[in-house]
């Protein structure tokens, strides 16, 4: 007996879709990249911190006291106590969700604009592209810090503020780099035959060009992460971002530097904290342009 | 005679070379540069010429994917380019495009069917319930059976690819298509049976086609006339009978005779004109006739005078050529000098 099949449709069934195909080669490449997936996990640990790490910490972590101000790691007080003789390893862990909210929402704000600019910029070339760019070039002869210094005097020293400052500052980043990648898939000749079925200008540049485009901008946007962090950081030392008593690490390391001598903890345990986020999310970043990077096949 | 569907005046696309400290435009590339033709309903006409000759920008410059520089572009009695950018992508609806390149011409993330759907809704032409439906009967009409409406393009081969091409321009059902290079990127068998089904899409839906390409033979089958462009501009046209038997301008001539004759003996007979040197850079293009350069018929006048397309009374109606010696060339009164 023979069976009829029908291998028409066992191909359109085996057919593998490429945009999983794409997944599963990204995952692949991803897996192998062992310093990445170590980043990918110590982020995880840090949020998952961020959330649940305030319930369980052992003290309040802006209740003063005097009697043991600048006493070191001890097994009651785990990171040592500060010049107020509050708990460092609280305020830390409270500490951690100000540092990831200013981290995820500044690059929130410099992605939307950055993208929004660039492909502005790289779908209608031009003189908008030629304006658009040069501001960002302008943007992008300020040091960073100078031009968040600039905004936060002008909108007042506040933690939200130095979000948009930071934000601000990491527009020009992802305006050149979408604009980049627009240009190239502009080109393409399927943009074209859209075009001249009559599809708008929006529903080009969302159905077509964004998603093509997609990977460098999660690149990117993992990597200014780290850097809008260290960003906020530094404002919060040079005592523009967060206020007293709010723990947020620039201002405790701020804080500490008074103390360098007697109480070298309470200035080197923020520090480290900045640095371990910082580099998480900076070989997470790698690790993931690596993955993309359609030349690094192996 | 069918009425006038496009007609294409003075047409002119030329490219800003930018240059210098400022990004100042310091040169054109002058890639059409004064093309007027019109093509009637129901007709095929084909574009032929070497790469780099503006056949290509001057189909894109008809459906507006280049702004075009100046000119005037009359479809169905309407001026394309005084419309707004709205009122075009409305009448894109009319005006279709198929592309050379199959692989390049299709979104690879899209199945068949979002293709096709994307295209039904972005002109709006049936009805959301309706829609399945039209896919169905659009990949049956190209050759496509509806069961492969779920694959991807990298599961067609290029002649089925190039079919989808097809099914996405006629799903708006247009009135002109302008085919560029369309058959051009296929293997010879299959490009047989795709200008095969083009013919036949034509009977079916009226359609008539502008059809650009560098293969003389592809034209030859499916031609009703021929426009040969050099450098920018039409040095000949007519119909194609005329233009394949009885060619006048030295241009036309040369392409001609680099088509193989199948049989041996007129094959090595045959007179083979080999233009010298390379086409003219469209920058600065020659002065006077355009072609002066490299024709072996050039004289002193071609290189001042600008010659017009013109016809002479032993050449068919509607046949005219851009030299100012057809005549002399025709009575053999005017040699070639090698």
């Amino acid at each position: 007996m023979r069976e009829e099949i029908n291998t028409n449709e066992v191909e359109a069934k085996a057919a593998p879709n490429p945009t999983i195909v794409k997944w599963n080669d990204f995952w692949r490449k991803f897996l192998k990249n062992k310093s990445a997936v170590i980043g990918g996990i110590v982020i995880l640990i840090l949020i998952l911190i961020a959330i649940i790490g305030p319930y369980f910490t052992p003290f309040d972590p802006n209740v003063q006291d005097h009697a043991i101000k600048l006493t070191g790691p001890s097994s009651e007080h785990w990171f040592g106590t500060d010049h107020h003789g509050r708990d460092i390893f609280s305020r830390i862990i409270h500490g951690m969700s100000i540092t990831l909210y200013v981290g995820f929402f500044a690059v929130l704000i410099g992605m939307t604009c950055g993208v929004t600019l660039g492909v502005i910029s790289g779908y209608y070339g031009g003189k908008i592209d030629t304006i658009i760019m040069r501001i960002m070039d302008i943007m992008l002869a300020f040091p960073g810090i100078i031009l968040a210094l600039a905004i936060v005097s002008v909108l007042g020293t506040d933690l939200n503020n130095v979000i948009i400052a930071v934000g601000i500052f990491s527009i020009p980043v992802f305006a050149r780099i979408v604009r980049g990648s627009t240009l190239a898939v502009r080109k393409l000749e399927y943009i074209d035959a859209i075009r001249a079925l009559g599809a708008s200008d929006l529903r080009i540049i969302f159905k077509h060009i964004l998603p093509n485009v997609l990977s460098p901008i999660i690149v990117q946007a993992t990597l200014s992460i780290a850097t809008s962090i260290l960003s906020a950081s530094g404002l919060s030392f040079l005592g523009m971002g967060a206020q007293p008593p709010t723990p947020e690490w620039g201002a405790m390391l701020s804080d500490g530097r008074n103390y360098m001598w007697d109480a070298p903890h309470v200035a080197t345990i923020p520090g480290l904290a900045i640095v371990i986020v910082v580099l998480a999310f900076n070989i997470f970043g790698d690790g993931l342009r690596d993955a993309f990077d359609p030349k690094m096949k192996n | 005679m069918a009425k006038e569907l496009l007609k294409v005046t003075d047409l002119k696309q030329y490219f800003p070379i930018k240059g210098g400290m400022l990004g100042r435009t310091i040169n054109h590339v002058k890639a059409v540069d004064g093309v007027s033709f019109t093509v009637h309903e129901g007709e095929t006409v084909s574009i032929v010429g070497e790469s780099g000759c503006g056949k290509s920008t001057t189909g894109r410059a008809i459906l507006r994917l280049d702004e075009p520089t100046s000119g005037e572009v009359e479809f169905d009695g309407e001026d394309l380019l005084s419309l707004s950018k709205r009122e075009m992508r409305k009448k894109r609806k009319d005006l279709q495009i198929i592309f050379q390149d199959p692989y390049a011409s299709i979104n690879p993330r899209q199945t068949v069917r979002q293709i096709l759907e994307e295209a039904l809704t972005i002109q709006n032409v049936v009805p959301k319930e309706e829609r399945s439906k039209k896919i169905a009967e659009l990949m049956d009409v190209v050759g496509l059976g509806a069961h492969q409406a779920d694959r991807f393009p990298h599961e067609f081969s290029g002649g089925q690819r190039q079919r989808i091409g097809i099914a996405r321009a006629l799903s708006v059902d247009p009135k002109l298509i302008i085919a560029d290079e369309a058959v051009s990127a296929l293997d010879v068998s299959i490009q047989a049976q795709v200008i095969n089904l083009l013919k036949k899409l034509q009977r079916e839906f009226n359609l008539t086609y502008l059809f650009i390409s560098h293969d003389l033979g592809v034209v030859r089958h499916i031609s009703d006339r021929v426009i040969v462009m050099y450098l920018g501009k039409i040095v000949e046209i007519g119909d194609k009978t005329s233009i394949f038997e009885n060619p006048q301008h030295p241009y036309t001539k040369a392409l001609l005779s680099a088509i193989p004759v199948p049989d041996p003996e007129p094959e090595a007979k045959k007179e083979r004109i080999i233009l010298q040197g390379d086409v003219p850079s469209p920058i600065d293009p020659p002065s006077g006739c355009r072609f002066h350069t490299r024709c072996p018929f050039a004289t002193e006048k071609c290189k001042l005078v600008e010659p017009t397309l013109r016809s002479e009374d032993y050449m068919k109606e509607g046949h005219s050529a851009a030299c100012h010696y057809i005549e002399e060339i025709e009575a053999g009164t005017h040699t070639a000098k090698y």
